[in-house]
């Protein structure tokens, strides 16, 4: 990228969640529920001496998109790691089952997830996961009607159950900036050891996690540059495709033949798992 | 098996359960040893009951010890994905039994190298699938019910069942990984666990969450006795036929007055929502 392709560009990832999911709604179309002055923020926070936030670090930001209603919720990557608490999850899995409902009665709505998040917020542990829970019961749910596009744009990346919640979307879209997966590094080699997982080898984590070798390997649908504009057109592009035709959790036989072809006595590197999911999973 | 870390022998309760429950059974082929499926009959209804189980052996060697890993995700989703599809032009539709005991999800180098978060969604989207499609699913807890683990094995469940016993546990992650996480110690872990029910490990603690149908004493969790099992059955029986006059959504997980935040939110978005 050269320097006035840089000054031109208008970064996405420097957005907050709020104007985030401004920038992909049509315009002027948002409208924020349970919002900062709504005041509903986390019941647990505070006995553990923790700072609440008014929204809980999760916007609700209805409108639409090509014309068409929408909801967007998008996690605030700087409060608490964009982690998952009883009112953040309650906010997403309820607003994803109020967009369900509309589909019901006709109203086609889609959702759009803005995933930066470590997954379970620990402090509310417990219900935070049963918030995530939930969270993919509406996901599984919404889905059969209209799409739910998954967004990791960076900086904080997706993982836990909510990058399980990504793997249920309809569409998952990523940035280079992006890392999705299940464990975090620092989970990993405090369970398996340093051998295993080194959490300060930044370039070996990027290799397997990234988002470009998420799109590589099909396990991510859409590889964006950090530009608003890309991705509002993207977004735009995946809401009107509608609901696709297969879904990856459910390609299951496809998955299990790439697996049997691994051989597990070696650890992978980046090239080899390109080269066995390259095949197959990419579509 | 304590709630510090996830060292420490495989538990074979799941295994015991499973097989416990499905001794009249009819096991389901084609799966690895780390997944246990068999259709059974209970109280005239027929059932699938499936358990993810230490595997010694197991191709991937971070998912030894009754981990969900890829292989154990993907095999739950077929072993579900088969009966709802079996099923498809059926109006009674077979009942899915998760008997949990998931230490945790795998954590390894080849595990997010190959997607393990696609697998557990592989399973979990089964399984909530399967209740949207009117299969009564029903999740028993008679060990650990860990994170990831049971995110994709048992936590789509129309109703949740445990045995009150030391060893069984629900969480989200273990104390020293938490600790670490959060920049605390274990001990002040420990202390605030203690006093903040969705932070505490035991089922006591999370039977207060409301998120329970059931919690059963038994007389023997490592060893079931003929009454044991036999209160295990009747309770089966009896969630299936809550379920059958019950919504099938997730619904019924919020009447606690611990998670009055959660049923507020809600609330609150329905009114703001047209």
């Amino acid at each position: 990228m050269d320097k006035s392709q840089n000054l031109k560009s208008n970064s996405f990832i420097e957005l907050n969640a709020r104007e985030r999911a401004r920038s992909i709604l049509d315009t002027g179309s948002m409208r924020e529920l349970l919002g900062p002055f709504d005041r509903v923020t986390s019941p647990w926070l505070k006995e553990q001496g923790i700072v609440t936030q008014a929204d809980d670090g999760l916007v609700v930001a209805k409108g639409t998109i090509n014309g068409q209603s929408a909801v967007v919720l998008g996690i605030e990557g700087s409060f608490q790691g964009g982690s998952m608490g009883e009112v953040s999850g309650a906010k997403m899995a309820g607003a994803l089952e109020l967009a369900a409902e509309d589909n019901r009665k006709g109203i086609p709505t889609l959702a759009v997830l803005l995933l930066e998040t470590g997954g379970v917020r620990l402090q509310e542990a417990n219900l935070g996961l049963a918030a995530i829970a939930e969270i993919h019961a509406a996901i599984a749910d919404l889905r059969q009607y209209q799409p739910v596009i998954g967004v990791v744009a960076g900086t904080v990346g997706s993982f836990g159950g909510m990058s399980v919640a990504g793997a249920l979307c309809s569409y998952m879209v990523v940035t280079r900036e992006a890392r999705y997966g299940l464990n975090g590094p620092q989970v990993i080699e405090q369970e398996a050891g340093i051998e295993e997982y080194d959490s300060r080898d930044k370039p070996f984590i990027w290799s397997l996690t990234g988002g470009e070798q998420r799109f590589a390997t099909g396990l991510a649908d859409r590889f964006v540059q950090d530009d608003v504009d890309s991705m509002n057109a993207v977004i735009r592009e995946l809401a009107k495709a509608g609901v696709p035709a297969s879904l990856r959790d459910q390609r299951i036989d496809e998955f299990l033949a790439l697996l049997d072809s691994i051989d597990t006595n070696v650890q992978p590197n980046s090239a080899q798992v390109r080269e066995i999911f390259g095949k197959g999973v990419k579509a | 098996m304590s709630d510090k870390n996830t060292k420490g022998a495989p538990s074979q309760r799941g295994r015991i359960w499973f097989e416990a429950l499905s001794a009249n059974g009819k096991p389901v082929a084609g799966l690895p040893d780390s997944v246990r499926a068999a259709d059974i009959d209970l109280a005239g209804k027929p059932a699938r009951v499936i358990a993810v189980v230490p595997d010694t052996n197991n191709r991937f060697p971070r998912a030894r010890n009754g981990e969900v890993g890829l292989l154990e995700g993907w095999n739950v989703a077929r072993a579900v994905r088969d009966v709802v599809k079996a099923d498809e032009n059926s109006t009674e539709k077979r009942a899915l039994i998760a008997v949990v005991d998931v230490r945790s999800q795998a954590y390894g180098r080849r595990e997010e190298a190959f997607g393990i978060h696609q697998a557990l969604a592989a399973a979990g989207a089964a399984y909530a699938n399967a209740r949207m499609k009117g299969h009564p699913v029903i999740a028993l807890i008679v060990g650990v019910a860990m994170s990831g683990g049971f995110l994709a094995h048992g936590y789509q469940a129309n109703r949740l069942i445990a045995i009150n016993d030391p060893k069984v546990l629900v969480h989200a992650m273990y104390q020293a990984a938490a600790a670490r996480i959060t920049l605390r110690t274990v001990e002040e872990l420990e202390k605030l666990a203690a006093t903040v029910p969705p932070m505490a490990y035991d089922i006591g603690n999370y039977a207060k969450l409301g998120l329970l149908w059931k919690l059963l004493e038994v007389e023997q969790a490592d060893a079931p006795t003929t009454p044991d099992l036999a209160l295990v059955r009747d309770t089966l029986v009896a969630a299936l036929a809550d379920i059958l006059k019950s919504p099938r959504d997730l619904s019924c997980r919020l009447g606690s007055e611990t998670r009055a935040a959660s049923v507020k939110v809600r609330k609150l978005l329905r009114e703001q929502w047209a």
